[in-house]
């Protein structure tokens, strides 16, 4: 079980500070598959990223299994962290290291005797389904396989908890409907809970059973998935939610929303047509 | 061509590859972890200290700006402390190694520096401690930059020890001042260039071997 509680994070820029987040309260249950949904720069990004404290929040509290993260010493964190997986949009593979390594390297950081990795890593590729992969190298694979290979390592150590920031964002979407399937398989089989960040509501409607839509910073309405959806109560969640209908989500969200109440739809728009 | 060309040259090829080496061994022993701390103080990287990072990069800067020439002398009295005299290869190895570090550790910093951050996090989320990150992931993913840094780096230090050569060092660029030029031995001085560029291209040619070798098991197939 994960709460946040009264979570604040601000950045200094040239331009002045820029609040990142402001008053986050959140709980997520164990087994749930929490989303976080929101437009580019609502915060989504740093919220997850303060959660196992790669960014450090300016204030409030971070409970995971009831220990508080935020306020463990440097070495306490290192030892939390091995509880807490992590998958990245880019990945992030060491491409130094075959597959097997890859996985190995969470294992070995945290000391377990050699025979006992070997085990694990073949337990867990076969869990992903890249039993045949093990000494191939991450530029050898496609988009899909890498980040198999990622939340293959990040479950190596058997965490409480799996982040997932923006990991399918980058994938196409039969690639990204395949992963989400494969992180749905493993919260079943393991009762893992997984916090997932994304922008796509598709990604949200998938797999998650509760969801957080972020804006600048606030949370502005949570709940079970179906009760967001059903009655989305905020204008930004609305967009979302309402008849976004298929394609590319530019086009869906030109579909509900005019250039002048998205700041840079326009600019969206074109780029769209130009790629 | 006198008789006396080819013991010359192979004391000169001898006493330059004693150099080498023996500067390059030492420059890497000082300039390797000046390198890594380089990047690993650098403001939002694993040990953030910007205070630490602004001396380093200061004191590294101050030994680039200063002319081998004028390094070598300096060092001199150093080198009396710790060889015992001022003259010779060894003596030489001590303001070559002096000189060396700084220029290795830029080398490394920015091979290193090369290395994409989100790795680094990926590490850091995984719970490793700075000297794994920086023993198990900057160096093995900067592998082939840093061979290359390293082979660049020898050859440096080889065209270092052609100026130590001119002040009593010994090895060819000592026979190329002597011989070739004080004592207008074209033939001596023909063969150390020659040998000198034999030289220098089989270590550039071996580095990059070297870092081909390193990548070419991970590509795309």
């Amino acid at each position: 079980m994960i709460s946040i509680v009264n979570l604040n994070k601000s950045y200094a820029t040239p331009s002045g500070t820029l609040a990142a987040l402001r008053d986050i309260n959140l709980t997520v249950n164990k087994g749930d598959i929490y989303g976080i949904i929101g437009f580019s720069g609502a915060g989504k990004s740093t919220l997850v990223r303060c959660l196992n404290r790669l960014e450090e929040p300016d204030s409030g509290s971070v409970f995971i299994e009831d220990r508080e993260i935020t306020r463990l010493s440097t070495k306490e964190l290192r030892q939390a962290r091995k509880k807490i997986g992590m998958i990245f949009q880019q990945f992030n593979l060491f491409d130094a290291k075959t597959v097997f390594k890859n996985v190995a390297f969470p294992l070995e950081v945290a000391g377990y005797p050699k025979e006992r990795i070997r085990q694990r890593v073949l337990e867990i590729l076969e869990l992903v389904e890249l039993s045949d992969k093990a000494e191939s190298y991450p530029a050898q694979l496609s988009g899909g396989q890498k980040q198999r290979v990622g939340i293959a390592r990040a479950l190596a150590n058997e965490p409480d908890v799996l982040l997932s920031d923006e990991a399918t964002s980058s994938l196409d979407p039969k690639t990204t409907y395949a992963i989400l399937d494969l992180l749905r398989d493993i919260n079943r089989k393991l009762n893992l809970s997984i916090i997932l960040i994304t922008h796509e509501m598709d990604v949200v409607r998938h797999i998650c059973n509760s969801v957080a839509v972020l804006e600048n910073g606030r949370i502005i309405e949570s709940g079970s998935v179906q009760s967001v959806f059903e009655n989305p109560s905020q204008e930004t969640t609305r967009l979302f939610t309402r008849g976004m209908g298929d394609g590319p989500f530019v086009e869906r969200l030109a579909r509900v929303a005019a250039p002048d109440n998205i700041p840079g739809l326009a600019a969206l728009q074109n780029l769209a047509v130009s790629a | 061509m006198q008789e006396d060309l080819i013991p010359l040259l192979a004391e000169g090829l001898g006493e330059t590859l004693y150099m080498v080496v023996l500067s390059t061994l030492v420059s890497l022993f000082l300039g390797l972890p000046l390198g890594v701390a380089l990047v690993v103080s650098a403001p939002g990287h694993i040990l953030d200290s910007p205070r630490l990072h602004r001396v380093l990069g200061a004191v590294v800067n101050v030994f680039r700006s200063i002319p081998t020439i004028i390094l070598i002398v300096l060092m001199l009295p150093l080198a009396r402390f710790l060889v015992g005299t001022s003259l010779g290869a060894t003596a030489a190895v001590v303001p070559l190694s002096i000189g060396a570090a700084p220029f290795l550790a830029r080398i490394i910093e920015s091979a290193l520096k090369e290395v994409d951050r989100g790795k680094v996090e990926a590490a850091l989320s995984m719970g490793a401690t700075p000297w794994q990150i920086i023993g198990r992931v900057l160096i093995p993913e900067a592998m082939a930059p840093l061979v290359l840094g390293v082979t660049l780096a020898i050859i440096t230090i080889t065209s270092f020890t052609a100026t130590a050569g001119a002040i009593g060092a010994g090895g060819l660029g000592s026979l190329a001042v002597r011989y070739g030029y004080l004592r207008y031995r074209d033939d001596v001085m023909f063969a150390t260039v020659a040998i000198l560029i034999v030289m220098v291209q089989g270590i550039q040619w071996s580095g990059n071997a070297i870092a081909r070798r390193i990548n070419v098991n991970r590509q795309k197939l």
